[in-house]
């Protein structure tokens, strides 16, 4: 176990807590979109707008982290992706600013026309970028990224049948956990209605992503028979835990227990990122570049563990305090900042 | 002569790769954007910290409303902020896989501190603004002291990055081109790191302080001369005051350190075109690259020696001594920018002296017209010298990414298609801006009105507890739920 071994696990973990963090919040954006329009839409977007959508969209930290990371202890591979892989890459960072600009400003936006247009954007983006990310991740297992700059074929890197379905599966796994916390959400908020209403829509994408999940194996036999074999040899069981995971996720929604359901749901999540990264182990670029050929020097790897461990320490604790004082009831919306409160008497206290 | 000089750059245009032109402008584009937002989450923190300060302090509502509304500016920006960061370090790699494939482990640490201490301002941020209703008022300000510090430290990364672009460190190059000995932290404290963080961050907290007061100015120019838009014109105007005269200095040294240290980029910024004693300074003007001339612009005989080293008999060398391949690529955008922000940095420390006189004699706002006019500008005209600083620093490395050692030309992507990502990120940029000004617009209109009755105080007593029943649905605006 080098200290390159080290940083590539943090790669992993980095792609694993955006994964966690991430997918649901895009699959928020898919039901936003497929709402309808209007009146029709209204109620379950309203639920989760105010469920589902956080203040910001923290977790993009995680993938600068991974870009980081990555170009610091392993610059060949990363350039090597980024350029072969040029064109779904830059669609996904254009789908994070339209999701991103909707977020800084959706509040405001309060006029209905342009709001409906700002939704739709954010729609537009929350399925372009899960699937753009997926393809990309395709291209590297199905070794389509060989080193060097743009080294590998424009399109076809991305465009392949592995790619492809594993890019639709990442949309989908997003849209069956978002609607799976609404479930939960609703039940809890006592909103019958709409607790059918997403626990169908859970249930659909569930079957629709199980069959996407068994499209990409399939896929990837025909496509790159020796990553196939990883995968099933050395990664059945993360499978077998994910699906598994991720189906109690629906058990949980469906009974009310939320914390159970979060904790299933990243764990069903982080089954199947753990699924890739360990089948192509030790391959920075699979069957090219292995960690080792692709590690930068020695001494930058071991500045990035011991970052890592300093960011630890800081953010932990700062995290735990946020999660405090929102759980103590001290962070509040402050009327200030949002439009909408202009129209609902302001929940002031007995002042 | 000229001759061999045209053969040269024709040999050089036509070497260069398709993809050159297309991602210098796409990343310049979106750096150039990206930093009309990083003055707003360097500085923006403390002036409200200040506000906040003193709101606690006086037992003052007025300061308080200013501090609350200034974290709000500040939480919009810094999560725009957050979208066009992210889209940087995308580029990072799909504009300059060369760059990160060859350097990624020698200067790329910096860009981990700053992911880390930003996701750590994000945190404190959020803290910040969903604390103002029932935070107690000086546990609030506690929490968000640390912002403007971590803030710096954000800062300091970035600038390090950039400035080992300049002044690049901790490796020495192979046999083959590769970099070899690998110190990633000498690489982190380069030669031209402590002027060009010094010069950044005193910049960010001038276009804050300018910015921010100008807005309060056009208001008091429109008659609302209350304490309101009195103390909003005098917290960030003296913050900018103080370090205006700072960045002169510091500007002055960091143009002479260049003289020594980036020559080429210093000829430029000057076009200083033939090496001797007794060079004068010359405004303006165009630079003519074939005959490495300047024709037009106003000349003052002898101050560029003079302002270099001291005496007019300095000698000072000039671009012929630097082979035509190794010229900044565009002399008069260096140039010209250049003077942009001196001329713009001379009329601001004029100002921020009216003002001292001004607020020592009468200590309040200026009266005069022709003040508030300049001082409602004020905030552009930094903004513009920020933009026009980082143009010379960019414009004037090239044709280098790293200088010196390694060609930009040899670092851009070869994939296709860079035009079109261009022109994609040029449309959705600008709807992103006029989005954000439309929003910080109407926030400031709202706040107008609201100006008779704005909610009260903050650190308002927390609510009773609402009662179990379960909300029905949602309601109109939104919002469900407790």
């Amino acid at each position: 176990m080098t200290a390159a071994d080290g940083v590539a696990g943090l790669l992993a973990l980095a792609v694993t807590l955006y994964a966690c963090s991430g997918l649901a919040d895009y699959g928020a954006g898919f039901w936003d979109l497929t709402a309808g329009g209007g009146e029709r839409g209204r109620r379950p977007r309203a639920l989760i707008d105010t469920v589902v959508t956080p203040v910001w969209e923290a977790n993009h930290v995680w993938l600068i982290f991974l870009f980081v990371t990555c170009w610091t202890g392993f610059g060949l591979a990363f350039g090597s992706i980024m350029s072969t892989l040029f064109v779904p890459l830059s669609l996904a960072a254009l789908g994070i600013v339209l999701r991103g600009a909707n977020f800084a400003l959706r509040k405001d936006a309060a006029k209905a026309g342009r709001r409906h247009l700002a939704g739709w954007l954010f729609g537009i983006g929350s399925i372009l970028t899960p699937f753009c990310l997926g393809a990309a991740l395709g291209g590297v297992m199905t070794a389509r990224v060989p080193p060097g700059n743009a080294a590998g074929d424009l399109w076809a890197s991305w465009l392949n049948a592995t790619s492809i379905t594993i890019g639709l599966l990442a949309v989908a796994m997003g849209a069956f956990l978002s609607a799976v916390y609404l479930v939960a959400e609703a039940r809890w908020r006592g909103m019958p209605r709409l607790q059918a209403y997403f626990r169908m829509r859970a249930i659909v994408a569930g079957l629709v992503g199980l069959a996407l999940g068994a499209a990409a194996l399939t896929a990837l036999f025909f496509d790159q028979r020796q990553m196939f074999d990883r995968v099933v040899g050395r990664s059945w069981a993360l499978i077998v835990i994910g699906v598994l995971a991720l189906a109690a996720t629906f058990l949980f929604a469906a009974r009310g227990v939320v914390r159970g359901l979060r904790v299933a749901a990243a764990v069903g999540v982080a089954a199947l990122v753990w699924t890739w990264a360990v089948a192509q182990y030790p391959y920075l670029l699979p069957f090219d570049l292995t960690i080792d050929q692709g590690a930068g020097a020695a001494v930058t790897q071991r500045w990035l563990l011991a970052w890592f461990a300093v960011a630890l320490v800081v953010l932990g604790p700062a995290l735990v305090l946020l999660y405090v004082l929102d759980q103590r009831g001290e962070l509040v919306e402050d009327p200030t900042t949002s439009a909408s409160t202009e129209d609902t008497p302001t929940p002031t206290g007995p002042a | 002569m000229v001759a061999s000089v045209r053969v040269v750059s024709d040999w050089l245009i036509a070497a260069e790769p398709a993809q050159l032109l297309p991602a210098r402008s796409q990343m310049a584009f979106t750096l150039m954007f990206h930093i009309i937002l990083v003055p707003m989450g360097v500085a923006l923190p403390a002036l409200m910290l200040i506000a906040n300060y003193k709101g606690l302090k006086r037992n003052d509502p007025v300061a308080l409303t200013l501090a609350r509304r200034w974290s709000h500016a500040a939480g919009l920006t810094f999560a725009v902020g957050a979208v066009s960061g992210t889209v940087l370090s995308f580029e990072m790699g799909l504009l300059w896989p060369g760059l990160t494939e060859k350097y990624g482990d020698v200067f790329g640490l910096p860009f981990a501190i700053e992911g880390i201490a930003f996701f750590l301002e994000a945190i404190l941020v959020a803290i910040y603004i969903y604390g103002w209703r029932r935070l107690k008022g000086w546990t609030h300000f506690w929490l968000g002291l640390p912002i403007p510090f971590v803030a710096l430290v954000g800062a300091f990364s970035i600038i390090s990055a950039n400035a080992w672009m300049n002044t690049p460190a901790g490796f020495t190059v192979g046999p083959n081109g590769e970099p070899t000995n690998i110190d990633p932290i000498a690489a982190i404290f380069n030669k031209a790191l402590p002027l060009e963080l010094a010069h950044f961050v005193v910049a960010a907290y001038m276009a804050a302080g300018f910015t921010v007061a100008s807005i309060y100015v056009v208001g008091w120019l429109r008659g609302r001369r209350d304490r309101y838009h009195r103390l909003g014109i005098l917290i960030p105007f003296t913050v900018a005051a103080i370090a205006t005269p700072v960045q002169f200095a510091v500007g002055d040294s960091i143009a002479r350190w260049l003289a020594n240290n980036q020559p080429a980029k210093f000829l430029a910024m000057e076009v200083v075109t033939q090496s001797g004693a007794d060079q004068p300074e010359i405004i303006f003007g165009r630079y003519d690259a074939e005959t490495n001339t300047v024709s037009g612009g106003v000349r003052i005989p002898g101050l560029n020696s003079f302002l270099t080293g001291g005496s007019r008999d300095t000698y000072v060398q000039g671009l012929e001594a630097v082979p035509p391949e190794n010229r900044p690529s565009n002399v008069n955008i260096v140039h010209t920018a250049f003077d942009i922000m001196v001329g713009i940095a001379t009329l601001l420390v004029g100002l921020v002296a009216w003002f001292a006189i001004a607020y020592w004699r009468r200590r309040d706002v200026p009266r005069s017209k022709l003040f508030l006019w300049v001082a409602a500008s004020a905030g552009v005209l930094t903004y513009v010298a920020i933009e026009a600083g980082w143009i010379v620093t960019e414009v004037g490395r090239q044709p280098w990414i790293v200088y010196n050692i390694e060609r930009t030309s040899d670092t851009v992507t070869q994939a296709d298609g860079v035009w079109v990502s261009f022109i994609v990120v040029l449309v959705l940029y600008t709807g992103l801006g006029i989005a954000t000004v439309t929003v910080l617009r109407a926030m400031s209109r709202r706040w107008k009105r609201q100006d008779t009755r704005d909610e009260a105080a903050p650190y308002g007593p927390r609510p009773a507890p609402e009662p179990e029943a379960p909300e029905p649905e949602v309601d109109a605006a939104g919002r469900a739920g407790p």
